[in-house]
Formats: C-alpha cells, sequence, structure tokens
C-alpha cells in the first residue's frame, strides 16, 4: 500500500520501538479522502433513493399503457409501486447485501402505506368538497330551509339552514347532560374514589363499548314507544347524550388522573375545603384536556348519524323548539338526500357534508388549540422562583408571609433555628395561630 | 423522646391532638355526597341501558333459545326469527375492513413513530387524529360513490381471473360474458368492508402509534449503534415493545368495525344468506339489520330487534375488554429502560 511505503515506521527508520517521531508532511502523498457526511444524504444516496421510484413510473407506464392491455391509472400506480420495489431492490443490492436490500424495502413499504393513507384521507375530502361545490356557491343554501323545496329543483332554491340549526340544538341538549354528569363522574372517580367509584369506572368504561345504533334504539324504546312521547329534536338529543356520556367520562378520566398530585396537596395543605381543591386547582389545571375531551366527544356526537334517524325524522323546515316534533340535523339530512337517489338531492347532500366537514374541523381545531396552552403561561406554571402562575390567583405565597417560604423556596436556604424548647417541636412562628377563644 | 403538650401557657388553652378522621365532615362530605350521586346517576343512566338491553332482549332469547343464532331467515310474520346472517355479515365486514386497516394502520404509525421528519410529525399525527373525527356518513359517502363502483371492477377482475377460487365466485354471473352483469358485483360485504376501514384504521394506527412512541430511546439507540439498520431496530426493537399496542389497537378497530351502521346501511344491500363470498352482492350487519327494520317493528320484533343490539353489544363489550387488557399489559412493561 501507498501508505506504508511514503509513512516511515519507527521500525523502519533503524529506531529503537518505543521511540516517539514526528510524523513528516509527505508531497507525493495521495489527498486524504473527505470525510462523509454523517448528517444529510449526500446527491449519490438521494439518487439512489429516488432514482429507482423515477425509472420505476418510466417502466410502468411502458409496460401497463404501451406494451400491456392493462390501462387505466389503478394499474399503473400498482405496477409503479411493484417495480419500484423491484428497481430499489437491485439498486440496494449493488451496493449491499441482503440486510440493505431488507432496510430499504421495508422503508419503501412502510412509506407507500403512509402515502395510500394520506390519498385516502386527501380523496375523501376533496371528494366530498369537489361534488358538493355546486350548492355551495349558492347563499341560499346556508340561510333557507327545504320547505316546499323538491329534490329536483336546482340550487338556487332551498338551502340546509334548518338542519345546521337542528344539529346544534340537538348537539346543545347533548352537551347540557353530558357535559355536567361526565365532568362530574370523573370528578367523583378521581376526587372521591373507593370501591363504588371503581365499580363506576368499570361500567363506564364498559359503556364505551356500545353501538351508537343500540343507544338510539334505547331511546328509541324507552322515550318513544314506552313513554309515547313523538320522534322530537329533543329525542334525538337524548340519544346523542346517552352515545356521548361514556366517551366524555372516560376522557375526562383520563386527563384528571393525570394531574399532579402535589397540586392538590399543596392545595388541601393551605386549608382548602376539597371542593376548592376541585374548582380552583383540579379543574383549572386540566381545563385544556377536559376541553379537548368534550370537543373531541362533540365532534363524534354532531357526526354520528345512527342514533339521530332512530329518535328524529327528516323534517324540511325550520324547527326551533325541542319538543316541536321532527328536527332534522346535518347527518339525517345526508342520508335521506342520499337515500332519495335523486342526482340533484345527491348533490345537496354533498354540500352538507362539506358544511359537516367544516363544522368537524373547526371544532378539532378548537380543541387542538385548547389542547396547547399558550407558551407564557406555560412557562409560569412550571418556573420555580416564587413569582409562579399562583400569583395571579391571590396565592402569592412569598409576598403574603416571606417567613413561611423563606426555608423551603429561596434558593440558598437559611438554617433552621434549633427548637427552643423540647415540648413544642416546632417553633412558635412557624405554628399557625389558633382562634383565641375565651376560656 | 418526644413529649405531647397537654397544656399551652403561652396561649392558655388545651392543646389537644387534632382528631384524624378519613370521614369527611362538613363541606367535605357536601362534595363528596354530590360528588357520590353525579357518579350514581351515571351509572344508573349507563348500567340502565345495559340492563335494559338485556332485559328486553330475554323474551326473545328464551323463546327462540338457540335458533336465535343458527337461523339465518328474519320473518316476523311467520314466527322466524334468527341472527345467524346478519351475524355472520356483520364479522365479515369487519374483517374485510381488518384487512385493509390492520396493514394501513401498522404500516403508517410505523412511519409517523420512526420515519417521518421530525419537523412534520406533529401535524402528521393530527391529520391522524383529524381522520378519526371525520364523520362516518362522509366516509359512507366515499364509499357509496366513489369506491364501491372501483370495488365492483376489482371484483369483476378477481372473478375473471381468480373464480377458481370460492371465495371470488360469484353465482348466477358468467365474468366471461360479452357484457358481465356489473351489479352482481356491488353492494357487497368487500365495498362496505372498504368504507368500515376508513373508520377503523385512525383509531387502531393512533394507538400503535402512541405505544412505538413510548419504546425506550437507550434501546433504539443501542440498537442502532450495534449497527443495525433502521429496519433492523424497528423489527428487534420497535415492533418486540409494541406487539401489546399492535393487537390491542386492532382489537379496539375491531370493536368499531363490529357496531358501524351508517356507512354498511349506505352500501350494502340487505340479504338473508350466510355467506363466504364477500365480493357478491348483498350482505348485511347486526346494525345495518337494526336501522332498516326498526321502522316497521311490532312490539314483539322490536324485542327482537333488541336482543340483536344486545348480541352484538356483548361482542364488542368483550372485544374492547380484551384490548384494553392487552394495551394495559404492554404498558406496565414500560420501565424497561434504566
Amino acid at each position: 500500500m501507498t501508505i506504508q511505503q511514503t509513512r516511515p515506521t519507527a521500525t523502519g527508520l533503524g529506531l529503537p520501538a518505543g521511540t516517539t517521531h514526528l510524523p513528516q508532511v509527505d508531497e507525493d502523498a495521495a489527498p486524504a479522502v473527505p470525510r462523509t457526511s454523517i448528517g444529510r444524504p449526500s446527491a449519490d444516496e438521494q439518487l439512489v433513493r429516488w432514482g429507482p421510484w423515477l425509472s420505476a413510473g418510466a417502466l410502468a407506464w411502458l409496460l401497463t399503457q404501451q406494451l400491456l392491455p392493462l390501462p387505466g391509472l389503478a394499474w399503473f400506480v400498482l405496477a409503479w409501486f411493484a417495480l419500484g420495489l423491484l428497481v430499489t431492490a437491485v439498486l440496494a443490492g449493488m451496493q449491499g447485501g441482503s440486510i440493505a436490500v431488507r432496510d430499504r424495502l421495508a422503508a419503501s413499504v412502510i412509506t407507500g402505506g403512509a402515502v395510500t393513507v394520506g390519498v385516502a384521507l386527501v380523496s375523501t375530502v376533496g371528494f366530498v368538497f369537489w361534488e358538493g361545490w355546486g350548492p355551495l356557491l349558492h347563499l341560499n343554501f346556508f340561510t333557507d330551509d327545504m320547505a316546499g323545496v323538491g329534490p329536483r329543483d336546482p340550487f338556487t332554491r332551498g338551502g340546509i339552514a334548518h338542519a345546521v340549526l337542528g344539529s346544534l340544538i340537538q348537539l346543545g341538549i347533548g352537551l347540557a347532560i353530558t357535559l355536567p354528569l361526565g365532568i362530574g363522574t370523573a370528578v367523583f372517580m378521581t376526587e372521591v374514589g373507593g370501591r363504588f367509584a371503581r365499580l363506576v369506572r368499570t361500567i363506564v368504561e364498559a359503556m364505551t363499548a356500545l353501538p351508537s345504533i343500540v343507544a338510539g334504539l334505547f331511546v328509541y324504546t324507552v322515550f318513544i314507544l314506552t313513554l309515547g312521547q313523538p320522534r322530537s329534536g329533543l329525542a334525538a338529543g337524548l340519544a346523542i347524550a346517552v352515545m356521548m356520556l361514556p366517551i366524555i367520562a372516560r376522557a375526562a378520566d383520563v386527563v384528571l388522573r393525570v394531574v399532579p398530585g402535589g397540586l392538590r396537596e399543596a392545595s388541601l395543605a393551605l386549608g382548602a375545603s376539597r371542593w376548592k381543591t376541585v374548582w380552583h386547582v383540579v379543574l383549572p389545571t386540566a381545563r385544556p384536556g377536559l376541553a379537548t375531551a368534550v370537543i373531541l366527544g362533540s365532534a363524534r356526537g354532531v357526526g354520528e348519524t345512527s342514533p339521530v334517524l332512530l329518535t328524529s325524522g327528516a323534517a324540511m323546515f325550520f324547527v326551533v323548539g325541542p319538543t316541536d316534533g321532527a328536527m332534522n340535523s346535518l347527518p339525517l339530512f345526508i342520508y335521506s338526500n342520499v337515500r332519495s337517489g335523486e342526482d340533484t338531492a345527491i348533490l345537496r347532500a354533498f354540500g352538507a357534508a362539506s358544511v359537516l366537514l367544516v363544522l368537524v374541523l373547526l371544532l378539532f381545531v378548537v380543541a387542538r388549540l385548547l389542547a396547547r396552552p399558550p407558551r407564557s403561561t406555560k412557562r409560569r406554571r412550571f418556573s420555580l422562583t416564587p413569582r409562579g402562575g399562583w400569583a395571579q390567583r391571590g396565592l402569592d405565597l412569598a409576598r403574603a408571609n416571606p417567613a413561611s417560604v423563606a426555608g423551603a423556596v429561596s434558593p440558598a436556604p437559611t438554617p433552621v433555628p434549633p427548637p427552643p424548647d423540647p415540648a413544642f417541636p416546632t417553633s412558635p412562628d412557624d405554628r399557625p395561630t389558633p382562634p383565641q377563644e375565651p376560656r | 423522646m418526644t413529649t405531647l403538650p397537654s397544656y399551652d401557657e403561652a396561649t392558655g388553652f388545651d392543646v389537644v391532638p387534632r382528631r384524624v378522621s378519613r370521614k369527611a365532615r362538613g363541606v367535605d362530605a357536601v362534595f363528596e355526597h354530590s360528588a357520590r350521586a353525579i357518579g350514581a346517576s351515571v351509572l344508573v343512566i349507563t348500567g340502565g341501558v345495559g340492563l335494559f338491553l338485556g332485559w328486553q332482549a330475554y323474551p326473545t332469547l328464551s323463546r327462540y333459545g338457540l335458533d336465535f343464532f343458527t337461523e339465518s331467515r328474519w320473518l316476523p310474520e311467520e314466527d322466524v326469527v334468527g341472527i345467524a346472517a346478519v351475524l355472520t355479515g356483520t364479522v365479515s365486514i369487519a374483517l374485510v375492513a381488518m384487512a385493509f386497516a390492520f396493514p394501513l394502520a401498522l404500516l403508517t404509525a410505523l412511519y409517523i413513530s420512526e420515519y417521518a421528519p421530525e419537523r412534520i410529525k406533529s401535524t402528521l399525527v393530527a391529520m391522524v387524529d383529524l381522520m378519526a373525527a371525520v364523520p362516518s356518513i362522509v366516509y359512507g359517502l366515499w364509499g357509496y360513490l366513489l369506491i364501491m363502483p372501483r370495488a365492483g371492477e376489482l371484483a369483476q377482475w378477481l372473478h375473471a381471473n381468480l373464480g377458481w377460487i370460492p371465495f371470488f365466485d360469484i353465482r348466477g354471473t358468467d365474468p366471461d360474458a360479452a357484457v358481465p352483469d356489473a351489479s352482481r358485483y356491488l353492494y357487497s360485504s368487500f365495498a362496505a368492508g372498504i368504507a368500515v376501514a376508513m373508520m377503523v384504521l385512525p383509531m387502531a394506527c393512533a394507538v400503535m402509534r402512541q405505544v412505538f412512541s413510548q419504546t425506550p430511546q437507550g434501546e433504539k439507540e443501542a440498537a442502532l449503534a450495534l449497527g443495525a439498520t433502521r429496519w433492523g431496530m424497528i423489527r428487534s426493537v420497535v415492533l418486540p415493545f409494541g406487539r401489546g399496542g399492535i393487537i390491542g389497537g386492532t382489537m379496539l378497530g375491531l370493536g368499531r368495525a363490529l357496531g358501524e351502521t351508517i356507512a354498511v346501511v349506505l352500501i350494502i344491500s340487505p340479504t338473508f344468506d350466510v355467506k363466504w363470498n364477500l365480493t357478491e352482492i348483498g350482505s348485511n350487519s347486526v346494525s345495518a339489520h337494526i336501522a332498516l327494520q326498526f321502522g316497521e317493528a311490532s312490539p314483539a320484533q322490536l324485542s327482537a330487534l333488541l336482543a340483536a343490539g344486545f348480541v352484538l353489544f356483548l361482542i364488542t363489550l368483550l372485544v374492547n375488554t380484551l384490548a384494553a387488557v392487552v394495551v394495559n399489559r404492554s404498558r406496565s412493561g414500560t420501565g424497561t429502560d434504566a
């Protein structure tokens, strides 16, 4: 090797082993190999990664569209993926062994799976908006109801405002029931506890398995058939509530369980009652998580068709009173229009589905925003200085009684004076002064 | 030696140790009892639904006995009622859904947790959550009007080329005819299963991704430091660690797939045969059956429908409970990273 020849070693110079020598600069030596980057892939590696897919695309087009009788996009995509895997494997095999081949193939398959799911999601959302574009361009679609409008009437007549209103009213009824009950149950399960709470938790978790259609059937049998009430918005709201209650209670329970116990103990140690602890410490701490739980539950409730299908009819006009008979809602409107089979009605259903999607998306975005606390709040909450986040809630301990914090929080703790009297384990200053009662 | 003070000279009254009691008093008792009342009312509501279903299902189950599970026809006028067909339909639709959803959910979860660039990771997680929030009626529309015609073409191709497998054979039509009867390939369990797969996929994916993301970082880095490729690291560390999450997430998805109603109602054309040609026209599921039949049901028939709903509820409950047990057991091994 050239390097050994040009670099004289200690033994080659005839010096005794163990002698230190200075390396000499060799003018004729080959330039040192540049150090390979361990960060981003080099241009060569990029080409190895993307080149096979380019060539496979061209090959797939040639094979399916020109040579074999397999026309259409589906065959092209399938052939592209299969050939892409093949070329990737061959290229990896030329550079490395079977381990490299397997690594490249796994990466391709995993990425391919993720892309498939992404395409499916985009195709769902895109398809609904693409088809629903027609009715969405007319303002009356958002402000009118369908009273006196036939399924074949053009988009310039009729709208879905009644369905939106109905959805909101039913969701409101559902939330009015599930919000206090769901969060109250979660508070009971986490803050009170005990054997009974474990029973409640078991039952609530079991009931999350209840299929939504069975919740609808329950309300239909009890509220409409047994109690003889008409099908109405109230019944639909009750069905949504029965469906959402276990979901929200369970999600809120999970959120409340991760509230640090130290916060509760601090509040109780300061003399707050348990209710005050829950109301002023536990619930505000868990507020973002609770809001997320409630909003995701609402998104589920507002989009669920089957309970509404059983408990309320598809009215064509505005119904405001929850007990005033059949009240339409967005999912029910979509369902009944699609089932009608008329082309115009189906397009209207797509328009309504776009509105429903936007509604759910809005709820979802609000949930994400609430789940992410503002940066300033976060910093204050976890700061260790006495100017903590609780200062804003009137709990500034340092200012209220500096002596009480001095020993525990300040960075340089002052030496604790020895107890003056063995009869008193704590110094008189630290002991809370008992109320002066006349003896 | 500790001595308890009995009389405080300074303040001049008895110092008695505070009585420590676990029993809440005063305001605390009010809070505790009202919380307990709320818990009890929720217990009554949710438990009541289960008990009510069981109570309503009892007359049907006692009247028809085991025939209720083996009879495939649903003819209440002739006093012949059974859920064999709708139950097998439910299971076959759920199995088709899982056949699509399981690999895709696993691959997506692996991509998000191991391959995705760091800056788009949170966006991808939000997309999966959003996918779970899309209403089922929207997936129903997508499956009915966009996927079903394509699935029909696929079924036709499968029949023509793989028709010798009884699974893909479709009775009553010849795939080699000049104009094959395209409608025989629509409205099938296969098409419904694809739509349902879209609904359960995000759920399964979210559970799997969460468990994968809990893989101890040290073990992953150890595998890479020993010279493993990324796939080798995934196979030897991430997948064994996340096995519970994979199984549990799949079963949670299965539980949801069994109860899915509206997409199935939109896509299938209801039949009452027990069959395994999934790509053939006609299928049914318990939930779709309830949705289509409740309107003209007499009280006795309603009881039969409630019994069917009760059976469905018990199956989903069993699947979900198993899933919860598996997921919880896998989480208990989190502490392997020292």
